[in-house]
């Protein structure tokens, strides 16, 4: 049964071990190619013009000057990439964010392009281009875009989801709402309730490889594009689309990427650099500056939340509802969406109601960043539920457990659960050490849930034997971190040979069928369930040439460990054929041995994960340290757990970060005052205590291993973990986020004066 | 005009002509094909870009290329002795140190400094002696385990 993705519940040889990554060695001595890494004869150096100013019409721009400077090869503005969409707005806006059209909507918004043949040529033209702006009154806070006098940043913005239609436009561009049963009445019931408004501001994925690219386009209409990216297969799609190319004439190949959280799934600079090659008819390299990355590419949404949670001095929760106001850029988005569907996605509860809100304001198009959305909402509900279970004089850990989803409950975005994991992560937190450790003075110690889907999506995969029995495990989905190891492994598991003897590689897109990004914690997902799909298809094959060698019916042969077998009796003095055995005969028994699968990975199973952490606050600074974290988190099957424990370290890491430092900051003028590593401070080294981890294991049943996604939910808890910690510490409910020393030191006078 | 440098990188003599504004490590990027050395920031807050100058560790986004004249350079890809990995190398694919392994290159430049001077650090002074290279993947844990495993092997303990 090749396509059946059933759990099996076999036990493993190969997958839970943890060899060594095949790109080790390479990235240990700097030989792995990323983005900026790669050069080809010719290149010329591409730089974008950027938009100083938040909120403005582009009157003209004059291009001659700069064209003229000896040296620039190509100059570009928006009508060199004329509108293709035809009618698909959200990739207009893709190309309206890539170069801006009529209006700049952000510090940043890229207005124009040149390509010279070095980089102080291209400086020096980027200084002759003269653009004409109208600067227009901006809004940079999702509270103030909302407002009935805000500045509005597109005349034809009404907001969808709502009935009637609105006929004024507004900065809300789309409203969604989820839950189930009836919130009022549920509120009716309980016998305490919370309301509180929570803020996050805007955080950058931070990955430390800025985008880069090498874009070669032919006259014939051909193209190459040499790019860091989390799904090369999508910016094909999408380059092809605005450039008006053929798909299959453009050739994407992955770099090693150095980082992506979410950041290298969308296009920004791609397309300005396959448009800069088609004119000046030469390869153009594109390296953004990490300014340029602050300013224009990522981040997160800053958001302001309102819960209202219920719950009896029983402990039952009666009913929650969240309105979540997500700025999402300047253009519509789905991350309100996703704050919406996850926010109560931990509990079982009979009343629950979300609303979500996508506000456009003038900062960049936000996108997505490790767990999308969640994380905000969580650090909403979870502080409500800390405080709501102190109102009640109960353990919060105890209210979790009580209220928690399990199998069978309606999710409070709508499907029914199957087996999950965040009660065994709960019982897990109860028992772990860490909860009964002592703690110091000005210490606090909180917990907090978190929940992501995990996406599935498109997904083909190739295996290849070579004539000497070792296999080629080709994949289209790039590698983030580690997951060709991860692959590997299960493929050598489901062909019973040892991972040494499987190779995996990623595939640029000419050379394997479409496959979706790297994102969703989808990788190892859905690229093992087609690897061991192509596997069992590879085996099929086997099989028949071991009977063709025997010349035996093939129905007589089965496969195990990594050997044909041949069944029966009268077989007896037949020994096993290895697989290389098996590869070395290949050329007379029929040719060469692959494997194929191409599938739509269905059933990505949800995954939840339970923090604890203490923190200590210096009273006279505000200034928090952590000074201990431990991440327990269900992984399904943890196929490489070192990689697995990466992550959910990697994500804590980032989820402390966003707790108690990183914020942009936007002056009056709407420009952004910390675009660079100094001022934009993420968690150093220093900064930061081991981080424990448990991996529970809980079997996805949709898949033949029970690998669910590991990538993402570890960002989802800390900031509320954080926070709760903090409110135990000095019992002041912190409710802006960064709880950076200003904020927590303001919040330390208020009580002092309270 | 450009400038002609003569300088030791890894041990090789090495002769290159830079612009006077040119930081060294473009000149190690993009005219000697050295890129084991990363930009993540050019502002000296990354530490992707560390080497080893004089047996001192530098940011070359900070340093001209032109300033190399007559001194001795060390690069990550001068940090194995051919086909042996230096055990700092090992450790860190041997503990997951890497993720997506951008940061590696600076990482392993800084902690081999960082071992010179203190062959035997407390887990304190691993964290402090790290702190002026940014990870955004591992959280830190897996780089500093990496580093105190290898600093006992080179101790021979
Ligand atoms: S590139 Fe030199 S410190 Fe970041
Ligand atoms: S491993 Fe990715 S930045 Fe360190």
């Amino acid at each position: 049964m090749p396509l059946d993705s059933t759990f099996t519940g076999q036990s493993f040889k190969s997958v839970g071990t943890r060899p060594l990554r095949p790109d080790g060695i390479d990235k240990v001595t700097g030989r792995a190619k990323y983005g900026a890494d790669h050069n080809v004869a010719g290149q010329l150096v591409g730089r974008i013009l950027r938009s100083p100013h938040a909120h403005a019409k582009i009157r003209s721009i004059d291009t001659s000057k700069a064209e003229k400077l000896a040296g620039v090869k190509a100059v570009i503005t928006a009508a060199d990439l004329p509108d293709l969409t035809n009618g698909d707005s959200g990739m207009f806006d893709i190309l309206d964010n890539c170069m801006a059209r009529t209006k700049v909507f952000y510090d940043g918004h890229a207005v124009a392009a040149v390509a010279a043949i070095d980089a102080h040529t291209a400086k020096a033209a980027l200084k002759l281009i003269k653009v004409d702006y109208e600067i227009l009154p901006h809004v940079t806070e999702v509270d103030e875009a909302v407002k009935p006098k805000a500045p509005i940043l597109h005349k034809n913005c009404f907001t969808e989801g709502v009935e009637p239609k609105p006929t004024k436009p507004s900065n809300i561009a789309k409203v969604t709402e989820f839950g189930h049963g009836d919130v009022e009445a549920g509120f009716a019931e309980a016998d305490f309730i919370v309301e509180r408004n929570f803020k996050t501001e805007q955080t950058h994925q931070g990955y430390i490889e800025p985008h880069a690219c090498v874009a070669s386009v032919s006259p014939d209409g051909t193209g190459e594009l040499w790019v860091c990216t989390q799904g090369h297969f999508v910016y094909r799609n999408h380059c092809a689309m605005l450039l008006g190319m053929d798909v299959s004439k453009l050739r994407v190949t992955s770099s090693e990427i150095g980082g992506g959280f979410g950041g290298k799934t969308h296009v920004w600079a791609e397309p300005v650099a396959l448009a800069l090659s088609r004119k000046a008819n030469r390869p153009v390299k594109l390296v953004m500056t990490r300014e340029e990355v602050f300013r224009a590419s990522g981040p997160t949404s800053a958001t302001s939340i309102d819960v209202k949670i219920g719950i009896k001095k029983d402990g039952t929760i009666t009913a929650g509802s969240a309105e979540l106001r997500y700025a999402s850029g300047p253009y519509l988005s789905m991350w309100a969406e996703l704050g919406a569907m996850t926010s109560f996605a931990c509990y079982d509860l009979k009343n629950v109601k979300t609303r979500g809100y996508e506000v456009l304001v003038n900062r960049p198009k936000s996108a997505a960043y490790r767990a999308p959305s969640a994380p905000m909402a969580a650090f909403a509900v979870e502080s409500v539920v800390d405080e709501l279970a102190k109102k009640i004089g109960k353990d919060p850990l105890e209210v979790r457990i009580q209220n928690a989803a399990k199998q069978g409950t309606k999710s409070s975005y709508g499907p029914v659960y199957g087996p999950i994991g965040i009660g065994a992560t709960l019982e897990a937190a109860k028992k772990h050490p860490h909860m009964s450790a002592p703690l110091g003075p000005n210490q606090g110690r909180g917990y907090a849930c978190g929940f992501w889907f995990n996406f599935g999506g498109q997904t083909c995969t190739d295996i290849n034997v070579g004539q000497d029995g070792t296999v080629t495990l080709t994949v289209g989905t790039v590698d983030v971190g580690g997951s060709r190891a991860s692959l590997a492994l299960c493929v050598a598991e489901e062909l019973g040979i040892p991972y040494n003897q499987v190779k995996a590689i990623v595939a640029d897109t000419s050379s394997l069928g479409h496959n979706d990004m790297t994102d969703g914690s989808r990788g190892t997902f859905s690229s093992s369930m087609a690897g061991i799909f192509a596997a069992r298809n590879a085996v099929a094959i086997l099989k028949e040439r071991a009977a063709k060698m025997w010349e035996i019916p093939v129905d007589d042969v089965s496969w195990e460990d990594g050997h044909a077998k041949a069944v029966g009796e009268k077989y007896g003095n037949l020994a096993p054929l290895s697989l290389k055995d098996i590869a070395a005969a290949a050329a007379n028994t029929g040719g060469p041995i692959a494997g194929h699968a191409e599938i739509v990975a269905d059933g990505a199973g949800v995954s939840f994960a339970t923090h604890i952490c203490d923190v200590e606050v210096d009273p006279e600074t505000g200034r928090s340290v952590i000074k201990r974290y431990t991440v327990i988190q269900d992984a399904g099957k943890a196929v490489h757990p070192t990689y697995v424990e990466g992550q959910y370290q990697g994500g804590a890491a980032q989820g402390i970060g966003w707790a108690l430092n990183e914020e942009y900051i936007y002056g009056k003028d709407g420009r952004l005052q910390n675009a660079g590593f100094l001022d934009y401070r993420i968690p150093v080294c220093s900064d930061l205590p081991m981080i424990d981890t448990q991996i529970l294991e809980i079997p996805n049943p949709n898949h033949p291993y029970g690998v669910r996604g590991v990538g993402e939910t570890s960002i989802v808890p800390p900031i509320a973990t954080i926070a709760n910690a903090m409110s135990n510490a000095f019992g002041v409910r912190m409710t802006h986020v960064p709880m950076s020393p200003p904020r927590v030191l303001k919040a330390l006078e208020a009580a002092a004066k309270s | 005009m450009a400038v002609l440098v003569s300088t030791t990188i890894n041990g090789d003599a090495v002769e290159f002509a830079c612009e006077p504004d040119e930081t060294l490590l473009d000149v190690l990027r993009n005219r000697l094909g050295l890129t084991g050395s990363k930009e993540g920031c050019a502002t000296g807050d990354c530490g992707a870009c560390s080497v080893e100058v004089d047996g001192r560790l530098i940011c070359s986004c900070l340093m001209l290329g032109v300033e190399a004249e007559d001194r001795e350079i060390e690069t990550v890809e001068g940090m194995a002795d051919g086909a042996t990995l230096h055990p700092l190398q090992t450790k860190f694919i041997e503990h997951a140190a890497l993720q997506c392994g951008v940061c590696t290159p600076g990482f392993l430049v800084a902690a081999k400094a960082l071992l010179a001077k203190n062959p035997d650090p407390s887990e304190e002074e691993i964290r402090f002696g790290l702190a002026g290279n940014l990870c955004r993947c591992t959280g830190y844990d897996k780089i500093v385990r990496a580093v105190q495993d290898a600093a006992k092997e080179m101790r021979g303990a």
